[in-house]
């Protein structure tokens, strides 16, 4: 069997709409909005604050502390319980991993920078629409930073390799199905996220990986213009 | 919250003016859009100034209670979001976040919102459970008001998803709607010194001597009420209070 065409008609290389705003949330230092597809991200910053608790500051440099969060209607089926589960715990530890190459927390010792990832809608691919959305906020929130974040998943339907899978994709049951949430810093190429589910070649991998990297850089494309358009509009003074 | 910039809340409150301009009976500006998330059966997103919630139904198939095994069941939570404010933690649901639930709850299901007894699929076996989520996206004042009627809007925007050999597919919803029999509007009168006024922001709600939440249906009958904040209320104060809140429910029952 060959998946010739996609679900949803897309082209392979091709991600679902992306739409990307800054400075949503109102009573945070910085903050921005994803949605890919169906999926949708909320992200917010706060601080440099004070760390609590103390135990866990460090007196060298900042700390980066990551919450991803699924609403509990946010699902495909069933109600999401609230409250963390193992699943959330783990993504909140590797959206810090993917962001921490690029911020720079040097001037903040004893401090956090508390990132919370709200998803209200998903339609797969959630951690890396948080990621995109925190990677805004981070910008948005004036933290130092090397690059952007952008962050999009890439993998394999049957015999195709593809970028931005659906759930409709990842359960797609004509054929095997590999999906590789990848996060990237655009401007070097450097990995900062990689995560695979299901069975792939070494070679498809490496074939997946050169895939990703154009809507990678689409993507942190459309994540500069939602900061620099959140910044005109606060010149322009009509912000919110 | 320093004494001198409460003294000019109080100073202008004298005059009739709000921080924002507002005088002291105005709502902040409300927009409500349902349907806005598409993974839930019913949904909607209430702007009220810069608070601003999304309420979310789910519903599943479950096992009535042993005392109404006729009726479906209501359950309505809240949690403060971090992302929303400063002010809120991570973790479980502590007793403010409880508190708007249980409030939002209360009018939802003493002004009788919800035909719970057409919940009924097979009587003491399955029911419909209706889960209310409602979440701040933003947070500044005035949760109880701007999170009840985002639930109402979300129940009114409610349907059933299909049911196949007893087990629901969510992939489907169906024509039909949540049997919606009333709607109750919830009005947090707040009261500053010898100043009521309504929609609360955040730093309003900070310096409140006392408040009271009215859950208000059609006809003016008064389907819920909360007294919060460290102060007593006279009965005058509660008259007063009870009139202003049903003057208050009509504005916003129109907008749904």
């Amino acid at each position: 069997m060959s998946y010739k065409k996609r679900l949803d008609g897309r082209g392979f290389d091709e991600t679902r709409p992306i739409e990307a705003k800054a400075g949503v949330i109102h009573k945070a230092n910085g903050s921005g909005y994803f949605k890919i597809g169906n999926t949708v991200a909320y992200a917010a910053v706060y601080g440099p604050r004070e760390m609590f608790p103390r135990s866990q500051q460090n007196p060298k440099k900042g700390v980066l502390r990551c919450n991803y969060n699924m609403m509990p209607f946010s699902g495909a089926g069933d109600r999401v319980r609230p409250g963390p589960s193992r699943r959330s715990k783990e993504i909140s530890y590797v959206t810090e991993k993917a962001l921490l190459p690029v911020v720079d927390l040097s001037d903040y010792p004893n401090a956090v920078v508390d990132v919370f990832i709200e998803l209200p809608q998903t339609d797969a691919g959630s951690r890396c629409a948080g990621i995109c959305a925190a990677s805004i906020a981070l910008a948005d929130a004036g933290i130092r930073m090397r690059d952007m974040i952008a962050a999009v998943s890439v993998g394999k339907v049957d015999d195709k390799l593809v970028v931005d899978l659906d759930y409709a994709e990842e359960a797609y049951e004509g054929g095997d199905v590999a999906d590789i949430p990848v996060a990237m810093v655009p401007s070097t190429g450097e990995i900062t996220l990689l995560q695979g589910d299901g069975l792939i070649k070494k070679e498809d991998l490496k074939n997946a990986l050169e895939l990703v990297k154009k809507p990678l850089q689409k993507i942190a494309e459309i994540q500069r213009k939602a900061l620099i358009e959140s910044y005109n509009l606060e010149l322009k003074g009509d912000k919110k | 919250m320093n004494e001198t910039f409460k003294n000019h809340v109080y100073q202008a409150l004298n005059k009739g003016l709000r921080l924002d301009g507002r005088k002291k009976e105005d709502f902040r500006e409300i927009t409500i859009e349902t349907g806005v998330i598409s993974t839930a059966e019913g949904s909607a997103r209430v702007k009220c100034g810069d608070t601003e919630v999304i309420a979310g139904i789910k519903l599943s198939l479950g096992t009535p209670y042993s005392d109404t095994p006729n009726d479906g069941v209501l359950s309505t939570n809240t949690e403060l979001l971090p992302l929303s404010n400063p002010d809120f933690e991570g973790g479980p649901p502590r007793i403010d976040a409880i508190e708007v639930a249980r409030v939002i709850d209360r009018a939802i299901r003493e002004g009788k919102a919800i035909d719970t007894k057409k919940l009924c699929v097979e009587k003491g076996e399955k029911v419909w459970m209706v889960n209310m989520d409602v979440l701040p996206i933003n947070m500044d004042g005035n949760l109880i008001d701007v999170g009840a009627l985002a639930c109402i809007a979300a129940l009114k925007n409610t349907k059933f998803p299909e049911v196949v050999d007893g087990k629901v597919d969510y992939k489907h919803l169906s024509k039909k709607s949540l049997p919606v029999n009333a709607l109750p509007i919830e009005i947090t009168v707040v009261k500053i010194k010898d100043n009521f006024i309504v929609d609360p922001t955040q730093t309003e709600e900070k310096i409140l001597d006392s408040r009271l939440t009215v859950g208000v249906l059609e006809d003016e009958t008064i389907c819920a009420l909360q007294k919060g904040g460290d102060q007593p209320l006279t009965q005058k104060d509660v008259d007063f209070m009870v009139d202003l809140a049903i003057k208050k429910s009509k504005e916003l029952r129109k907008l749904l």
